[in-house]
């Protein structure tokens, strides 16, 4: 657990930070460019001191306190991958790697030094690149080998800031899913700084909003994005919710899948390239809702399943207005005319169905929660050589990670 | 091949400027590093004062060699209680060689420096490296180029001082004749011509030498820092 308040007076620009970052998960800053994000994580590594404030990691104080400590970033035991992957250039990809790692004296030592080698090599795949100098390595090839680089440090924590820019769409994917099939392994916490909504959705667990050098509100992903207070600021995505949901069963006649969201609810799909029994994350836009007070029949839209409705906001001036419905325990936002919500008398505690389009939902809209390795095929087009032990890699990555995700071996 | 005169002055002259960059290295990459990694106040003013050497005569760094470390100078008085006297000694020529060459290796060692990104040290540092390690396994190795750069410039230096040396050290033979002195000496000397073009031309083999040998090492630093396996 992190938790700190930091303050930092740079020109006219005020940092005055205040948040905490639980034990596991991954947590997001988001916030636009300039809002003082990778400011906030620099102060957190002790790569830039504070003005004042304090900052705390698992009770032990790194900054401030009541003797102003600042301990050096060297002796903090943070991971961190910033946005250029900083390789050694005079190193090989096997000399980075291994440049944090705790020094081996004994054999056993070396024996066990060797093990997390090769486990995070297979982990992030670049068993390949490893006798490669930097110089020659493609830019996802760097990024992988900088978070292993700084996993292998054996960090408390793993600081990753935007560790995608720059990244063609192809590659931003493939390191996309094993940065979040990372967060699923290993059991350290991440502080994940990014603007951009679809990594987000694809890896954040909390999200923590930042604007112009404060952290404004902190919380699940899902009820930060269904609060509709928060709109102006979480407004970078398209109004909706996350839920999370299971894969019950595929329908190939049709090429449909069922998805339980609990409570005994489902909702059906496009087919997805996903076995039985994966736990997905589902992104549901607020205006692919709609509202009906009872279960129409003779309509295309199938899914009707019960909510209640929790929010309502609606203003004059607008045509819409904004409502939190209840679905099986998990909040989800829709959007209906104004007229309409006067029309058929919606108010807060009513129970209605909340109706969902089939074909709104595609893929992209859903994102696994477990090992990623089939839904999306890792891109390798641009290497050959490279495809092969990808292959290997992903299945051996499956054996090894099974549901229960939290089994993983590679942090202490 | 070599006259014992001839050879006498040469190896005077290596040992001389062997000791200048010896002694030099060490201050010099320190204040590289400080004039490449930090602001302070009156950087200009320590810029200046380093630089000194290159835009003033010679001679004028002699004489101020020879008031200061002189039997009765500020720090030569001192230097003489613990029985070290500098002034027409050979350590003494190597002192003003050392001082003649110190801006050229600063010079060139700074910029190599300034051309590390700090990005990859503040790495280092995040991965659990000490401040001596990350200037030992990062920074140096990063720098060596143009470390060896400024040793060998500093090198060449050292070996044609001549302005200073004959202020502050005199021309002694044996002691202090260096290569560029003794060849002044024979060029002084009627009927010694065929000397002084010997000399002459055992200078510029050497100074060719240490050039190719500059170009050789630094190519082969970068070489071994792409190809190396750690």
């Amino acid at each position: 657990m992190l938790n700190f308040h930091l303050h930092r007076q740079q020109g006219a620009f005020t940092l005055d930070a205040t948040l905490k970052v639980p034990a596991r998960g991954v947590t997001a800053l988001f916030g636009r460019s300039g809002s003082g994000k990778t400011t906030i994580l620099r102060l957190i590594a002790g790569l830039e001191r504070p003005d004042h404030g304090h900052l705390r990691l698992d009770g032990e104080c790194l900054t401030g306190g009541e003797n102003d400590i600042f301990v050096p970033a060297h002796r903090r035991r943070l991971g961190v991958v910033f946005q250029e992957p900083r390789l050694f250039p005079h190193y090989s990809v096997r000399g980075n790697l291994r440049y944090g790692m705790p020094r081996a004296l004994t054999p056993a030592q070396r024996q066990q030094n060797q093990s997390r080698l090769h486990e995070m090599v297979t982990l992030l795949g670049i068993e390949d690149l490893l006798s490669r100098m930097p110089g020659q390595l493609s830019g996802g090839e760097a990024r992988r080998v900088a978070i292993g680089r700084a996993l292998l440090s054996r960090p408390r924590m793993l600081l990753l800031d935007e560790p995608l820019t720059g990244l063609d769409g192809a590659r931003k994917q493939e390191l996309l899913h094993y940065i979040a099939r990372l967060a699923r392994e290993i059991e350290i916490p991440i502080l994940f700084v990014s603007h951009d909504t679809r990594e987000l959705f694809a890896v954040a667990d909390r999200l923590a909003l930042v604007d112009n050098g404060r952290i404004t509100a902190s919380g699940e992903i899902g009820d930060m994005l269904s609060r509709l207070d928060l709109a102006p600021q979480t407004g970078r995505f398209e109004a909706g919710s996350l839920l999370t949901a299971e894969v019950l069963s595929h329908d190939d006649d049709w090429q449909l899948t069922r998805l339980g969201l609990g409570a005994g609810l489902s909702l059906k799909l496009a087919r997805l390239a996903m076995p039985v029994g994966r736990r997905v994350r589902l992104r549901l836009r607020a205006r692919d809702i709609s509202i009906a007070l009872e279960t129409p029949t003779h309509t295309s839209l199938r899914n009707a399943l019960p909510a209640v409705i929790h929010e309502i906001e609606s203003e004059r001036g607008h045509a819409s207005a904004e409502l939190v419905l209840g679905i099986a325990g998990q909040r989800v936002r829709a959007r209906v005319d104004r007229l309409v919500c006067q029309e058929l008398g919606l108010k807060v505690g009513l129970g209605v169905k909340a109706l969902i389009s089939s074909v709104a939902l595609s893929g992209p809209d859903v994102i696994s929660l477990d090992a990623m390795d089939d839904d999306i095929p890792v891109v390798n087009a641009a290497q050959p050589s490279a495809a092969q032990p990808n292959a290997t890699q992903t299945n051996t990555a499956q054996a090894k990670a099974p549901n229960d995700a939290g089994s993983a071996s590679s942090a202490s | 091949m070599l006259s014992a005169l001839e050879w006498e002055a040469l190896s005077l002259s290596l040992k001389v400027a062997c000791v200048a960059v010896g002694l030099s290295l060490i201050p010099g990459f320190a204040a590289a590093w400080w004039l490449a990694r930090r602001e302070f106040r009156g950087k200009a003013l320590v810029d200046g004062l380093l630089h000194l050497p290159l835009v003033l005569p010679p001679v004028v760094v002699g004489y101020l060699l020879l008031v200061t470390f002189g039997r009765n100078g500020a720090i030569g008085q001192w230097l003489a209680r613990i029985d070290i006297v500098l002034p027409f000694t050979w350590q003494g020529a190597a002192l003003a060689a050392a001082v003649m060459a110190f801006p050229l290796m600063v010079r060139a060692m700074r910029l190599s420096l300034e051309a590390v990104d700090p990005g990859l040290e503040a790495a280092a540092r995040t991965l659990g490296a000490n401040p001596l390690r990350v200037l030992f396994t990062v920074t140096m190795p990063l720098a060596l180029p143009g470390i060896l750069t400024g040793g060998m410039l500093a090198f060449a230096r050292a070996l044609s001082e001549f302005g200073a040396t004959i202020t502050f050290a005199a021309n002694i033979p044996g002691e202090t004749r260096t290569l560029p002195l003794a060849l002044y000496t024979l060029i002084q000397t009627p009927g010694q011509e065929g000397a002084a073009a010997r000399l002459c031309a055992i200078a510029v083999v050497i100074a060719m030498l240490s050039l190719l040998a500059s170009e050789w090492l630094a190519r082969r630093a970068r070489l071994r820092m792409e190809g190396r396996d750690a």
